[in-house]
């Protein structure tokens, strides 16, 4: 206990560079948070747009359909892969999906299309459509109609009820060609899929492509993204690997997942620079420190303390700045992430068409994960243990005699 | 009985090709209860005669024992905790731990030993008291008097009940009145505990007090003085 309050006294006998020290750390853990926060967030939107409008966390495809995706390689699933799916407590539930490419075309335009034949009941549930309806409504099931996305409505100049053209290639060479009626405009928040979708209901789109019953990818609805790992070994134990494949959105999408640590290495670049700065800042207050008390823990040990415990009392003089800064840090940035997840930044402008342009929604919202402060705290906390090595090595070589005449 | 044994104890300084010889095989012994000063002019060798005694400085040749142990071959760790268990120390400087108060100081060195907080609480203020500090349990160092300070550095030097006390020029940074004080506080401490005291000195003051006097001069003994 004395240690303790001899640490903690130590702390406040030099009271500016001490508030010094700690401002530098509080100002590591914030700034290193909030950027780190945006970054997670951008990311985290990035992946949930994605995962959220496209492709799920997890998809049962055909064997070989991920390397060459022609409805070629589209299946008929087995019963024994439904019952899998069905009783397995951590899927809520599973959409079929018949997925091709087709040339769209009305007037004298076209456009390549990515053609997708859902459940639209199913696909509500996993990609939340209703509420992005623009015009029109969800088609019947056993209809014929389409669900374009607003930007191929908005190229063709369409509405409800005009009707698309659709030319493509069926199952095994058949021709996949018809015209028609558009039953509903969805605007989708990723430009990429907002510009060239097409939906259709699965039975419509199975007899387009000549592809009766067959699907090209069952995609998993589970109840938490954080068991994913977990979710896929057990899947993945369980599945005929032969005849399917189980991959996960990071599989499924490979460029997302390289933006993400291309863009990341770079924040984490600067992140590091923000540390380095820090570090030479406590280094600072330690070589400082250690000056100044040379004399003091001369007399220390003279008087029968031993070094172990000299040095305990050091690094926990150095650890409660640390903690000091990094709870003030960590009090500091909450509410400011707080309010940026609730009000996320929303690019305007040229900043919003390049971001756009790469197929992403120009929000840039916090992420609230408690991970990022924990992690950058023990980072902080890991420099200042550090950064005590240097008066931990002055105090292993001290010589009472040597430094009771410093 | 012999507290203190030197044997030929010699140190010698070499800085590059300068060699000095500060200690010059001195022999001596100190028994229970003796009140003694070592004197001598100022870079006679007094201080490193002390701080050999006390472990602080190692030995070029001859030996140093404590209560029949030879100190010589003791390790960093051995020493540490040997000093902390049989030598007390009070130094010129005061010497106190800045941030903590007069008790804790004193109770600072009971801490080191493992010593219980109540017997620790219990010791100090009674060694407080006797030093006349009774007032000042909760005061810091830059709140006392030099003589004051002086007097908490005695009260920690025998808070660890050592077998005797090393002071290194207790009372250089002394007015008379705190000298006065502090001299007589020890050698009541002395005559009633039959508490063993080595300084090194050349005040008079203290001089006059010693019961023994020890002359260094150029590292050797010159005179060895009982009265």
């Amino acid at each position: 206990m004395m240690i303790l309050k001899m640490a903690w006294r130590n702390i406040w006998r030099n009271k500016r560079r001490s508030i010094i020290t700690i401002s530098s750390i509080f100002c590591a853990v914030f700034f290193a948070v909030f950027a780190r926060s945006f970054q997670i967030g951008v990311y985290d939107k990035m992946v949930s747009n994605m995962v959220g409008m496209y492709t799920g966390y997890l998809q049962i495809q055909q064997e070989g359909f991920w390397q060459e995706q022609s409805i070629d390689n589209s299946f008929v699933p087995d019963q024994s892969v439904r019952d899998l799916l069905d009783n397995h407590n951590n899927i809520d539930e599973y959409n079929t999906r018949l997925e091709s490419f087709a040339l769209t075309a009305s007037e004298n335009l076209t456009k390549g299309a990515i053609v997708m034949g859902v459940n639209f009941e199913k696909e509500d549930l996993l990609m939340d459509l209703s509420p992005k309806i623009r015009a029109g409504e969800f088609p019947n099931e056993i209809s014929s109609s389409l669900l374009i996305s607003e930007g191929l409505a908005d190229y063709y100049e369409l509405n409800i009820g005009d009707s698309l053209i659709l030319l493509g290639q069926g199952f095994h060479g058949a021709s996949a060609n018809g015209i028609f009626p558009i039953q509903g405009i969805v605007k989708l928040p990723m430009p990429n899929l907002n510009d060239r979708l097409v939906f259709m209901p699965i039975l419509a789109a199975q007899e387009l492509f000549a592809a009766p019953e067959r699907i090209t990818s069952m995609v998993l609805q589970i109840d938490e993204p954080s068991k994913l790992n977990k979710i896929k070994t057990d899947l993945g134990g369980k599945l005929n690997r032969d005849t399917y494949d189980l991959l996960d959105w990071k599989q499924l999408l490979p460029e997302l997942v390289q933006t993400i640590q291309a863009d990341s290495a770079g924040g984490i670049i600067i992140l590091g620079i923000l540390y380095m700065i820090v570090t030479f800042g406590i280094l600072g207050t330690l070589l400082m420190m250690t000056a100044e008390r040379m004399y003091e823990f001369g007399i220390l040990v003279s008087i029968g303390m031993r070094k172990g415990k000299l040095i305990l009392t050091v690094v926990l003089e150095s650890l409660m700045m640390g903690v000091l800064g990094v709870i003030f840090g960590v009090i500091g940035i909450t509410p400011v992430r707080y309010y940026f997840y609730l009000n996320p930044i929303r690019l305007q402008a040229k900043a919003a068409d390049s971001i756009e342009a790469f197929g992403f929604e120009p929000v840039i919202p916090a992420s609230l994960d408690p991970q990022i402060a924990i992690n950058h705290a023990a980072i902080v906390l890991l420099i200042v243990l550090l950064c005590t090595l240097y008066p931990i090595a002055v105090i292993l070589k001290l010589k009472p005699i040597k430094a009771m005449r410093s | 009985m012999e507290i203190i044994k030197t044997k030929n104890l010699s140190k010698l300084y070499k800085n590059n090709e300068l060699e000095v010889l500060a200690v010059d095989g001195v022999s001596l012994s100190i028994r229970q209860g003796e009140f003694t000063a070592i004197v001598g002019p100022s870079g006679s060798g007094k201080t490193t005669l002390l701080n050999m005694i006390g472990g602080l400085d190692a030995i070029s040749d001859g030996s140093v024992e404590i209560a029949g142990t030879n100190i010589n071959s003791m390790n960093e760790n051995e020493l540490i905790d040997f000093r902390l268990k049989n030598i007390g120390f009070v130094f010129q400087a005061y010497n106190l731990i800045p941030v903590l108060t007069a008790k804790e100081n004193v109770e600072f060195i009971m801490l080191l030993q493992g010593i219980s907080p109540e017997e620790r609480k219990k010791r100090s203020e009674e060694l407080l008291t006797q030093v006349g500090l009774e007032d000042k349990f909760n005061v810091r160092p830059n709140q006392l008097s030099g003589g004051q300070q002086q007097r908490v550095a005695v009260a920690r030097a025998l808070a660890s009940r050592p077998r005797f006390i090393l002071a290194d020029e207790p009372t250089a940074n002394l007015d008379s009145q705190s000298t006065s004080k502090l001299l007589d506080i020890m050698a009541e401490m002395n005559k009633k505990e039959n508490i063993t005291f080595l300084f090194s000195t050349h005040d008079q003051r203290v001089i006059d007090k010693a019961r023994r006097i020890v002359t260094i001069e150029d590292g050797k003994i010159i005179s060895d003085e009982v009265r």
